[in-house]
């Protein structure tokens, strides 16, 4: 009996902890959402490009440090050509437009990865084991505990830059009017320059996590999948709505999978969970749930 | 209300012609200034192009693909046609947009907090500003926290102005403060236009449907229809014009409008322009 909880929380732990590497993932989606209100096609192609950028810098032989800042510089760069090349161009322009650019910047992505570092996988090691903590009744993998408290930390750092700051606030009120952002001398393009490289910082981290955990290959743009679920469930333009639905999806995923081969033997529900829970919250709170809601006082 | 007698008006425009999208003609030459410390209102019905003057003097046009492409607009003396929105605003022109357009997931002091975005003289200033606000609009203090997507019209039109006059501006353009108010609000706001204009020295050019309540408070009046400016004079002189009388304030003495009266008022307006 004792053992059958210790195991139930150990499923339910590792999925919540797999859970933050969602949201990780989910987060880059929503800052560029909220500042542009388009839906980047190509986030988990910037993660790629981050990750392999980053393990090529360290390759080579620099510093940790060094790569990981070489890298960040990277994203910077990278958002700040996108915006001049591909979102100042299309300024104005229908949503589905700039949509479909970021469907032609992801290939691109894609395309450049490889052509500067090479098609081979790349592996990955931060020095932190994927294996269980001593000393407690459940095994609990360090790395994972050790991803979760970074996309914490990314998160509360988030929420303060959002809330606390002149610029941060900026950003917001861009989210929610552009055009009254502007009457105010907000400059769009500014505002889209930092959120792309937020963003850009964020695929890194996400990139580092979930290439540790895979390998850094092309394989790692499908991290977006579950991200995706997240999106949904969680309402396309919240970071918390992100954090929780990570959480959410995580943690049942794994009970779900595990408990349906025990119970009934069925197996391979880890897959498409997720996307089940998201479609049926969808049905009684189409924003999902911490989107924002549309406010429809006059 | 005396207009300061100026050497240079602080805003000129120039015989400005803006098209959206390549191809729509909107404004076909309008030409208007105003002088330091005046309240200058832009009457004319709905789609006669007001917004349109407007966002082309603050250069929010190219967020909606319009264009500037003949005339010119001179701000303090300076050509201020290749000059973007933030800019604009940093050297005091800024626009209140029709429609309140509050910030409406940003709590009411964070909405008028944007407004002091492109400013660099310290917190302290600011501050001070957020509590100039604040006395001029004394029931946003209760509101201070509340989302602005939550408060009234009349409120929000409180917020859209107050978070315009964070910005310091010497020149507000106000475009359509009455839309959708009851009664007294619309009173409340142009006493504290006037306000805002006398003590703080803002010189305001106001958009207008409400003919009547703006030639109350304005010092000159140009009159907007189809893009061009048919009469202009000052607000005294246009109150008293009798097609205005007839056609923007009701005030008409032949009782119905016939189709022959609107005729002969279409022709004085080509003469006019
Ligand atoms: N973004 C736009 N694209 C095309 N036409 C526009 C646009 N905005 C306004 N117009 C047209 O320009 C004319 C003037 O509009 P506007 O300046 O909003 O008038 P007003 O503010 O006096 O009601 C209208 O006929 C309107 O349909
Ligand atoms: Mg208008």
């Amino acid at each position: 009996m004792v053992d059958e909880f210790w195991f139930a929380m150990e499923v339910l732990i590792s999925g919540l902890l797999q859970g933050f590497m969602y949201s990780l993932v989910a987060i880059g989606f929503v800052l560029i959402i909220k500042s542009s209100g388009v839906f980047n096609f190509a986030q988990g192609s910037m993660c790629l490009f981050a990750a392999l950028g980053f393990v090529s810098f360290w390759e080579a032989g620099l510093n940790f440090w060094v790569a990981l800042g070489l890298a960040l510089v990277m994203m910077i760069v990278l958002a700040v050509v996108i915006e001049r090349v591909v979102l100042r161009p299309l300024v104005a322009r229908p949503p589905l437009i700039l949509f479909m650019a970021t469907i032609g910047l992801a290939f691109l992505l894609e395309g450049l990865a490889q052509a500067l570092w090479g098609t081979q996988p790349h592996g990955l090691e931060l020095g932190i084991p994927d294996s269980p903590l001593e000393g407690l009744p459940v095994d609990i993998s360090q790395f994972e505990l050790f991803a979760a408290a970074i996309s914490l930390l990314l998160v509360l750092a988030l929420v303060i830059f959002f809330h606390r700051t002149r610029v941060g606030r900026a950003l917001r009120a861009v989210s929610d009017d552009h055009e009254a952002a502007m009457s105010v001398g907000i400059s769009l393009q500014m505002m889209w320059g930092i959120t792309w490289a937020i963003a850009g910082g964020v695929a890194l981290v996400a990139g580092i996590m979930w290439g540790t955990r895979l390998g850094v290959q092309y394989s790692l743009t499908l991290i977006v999948l579950k991200a995706l679920a997240v999106l949904i469930l969680g309402g396309f333009n919240s970071i918390t709505g992100a954090v929780v639905a990570g959480l959410i999806i995580g943690g049942s995923e794994k009970l779900v999978e595990v408990y349906l081969n025990i119970i009934f033997g069925i197996g391979g529900v880890e897959s498409f969970f997720a996307y089940a829970l998201a479609m049926f919250v969808l049905l009684f709170r189409p924003y999902g749930l911490f989107g924002d809601e549309i406010i429809d006082r006059v | 209300m005396s207009a300061e007698i100026a050497p240079q008006p602080l805003l000129q425009v120039n015989n400005i012609e803006v098209v959206y999208d390549h191809v729509i003609l909107v404004l076909k030459g309008v030409s208007l200034q105003v002088n330091h410390g005046s309240i200058v209102a832009l009457l004319g019905a709905n789609g006669a192009g007001k917004s349109t003057t407007l966002k082309a003097i603050s250069n929010l046009l190219r967020a909606e693909r319009g264009d500037v492409t003949k005339g010119s607009i001179t701000f303090e003396g300076r050509q201020i046609g290749k000059s973007d929105a933030p800019q604009l605003v940093r050297r005091g022109i800024i626009q209140v947009m029709e429609g309140r357009r509050c910030f409406e997931h940003l709590s009411v002091e964070e909405d008028l907090m944007t407004g002091a975005y492109t400013r660099r003289d310290g917190r302290a200033a600011i501050k001070q500003d957020l509590e100039m606000v604040f006395n001029y609009f004394p029931r946003l203090t209760t509101r201070k926290s509340t989302k602005t997507g939550y408060i009234s019209g009349g409120e929000q039109q409180m917020v859209a102005i107050g978070r315009a006059l964070m910005a310091r501006p010497k020149l507000m353009l106000l475009d359509e403060p009455s839309m959708g108010l009851a009664p007294q609000l619309v009173e409340e706001i142009f006493q504290i236009i006037v306000r805002l204009n006398r003590e703080e020295n803002v010189s305001i050019l106001l958009a207008e449907q409400n003919v009547n309540r703006a030639l109350k408070v304005a010092d000159f009046a140009y009159i907007l229809e189809n893009g061009r400016v048919v009469l202009d004079g000052d607000a005294e002189t246009i109150r008293k014009n009798e097609d205005v009388r007839e056609f923007y304030l009701g005030l008409t003495e032949i009782g119905k409008k016939s189709y022959r009266d609107v005729k002969h008022y279409r022709r004085r307006k080509r003469w006019l322009a």
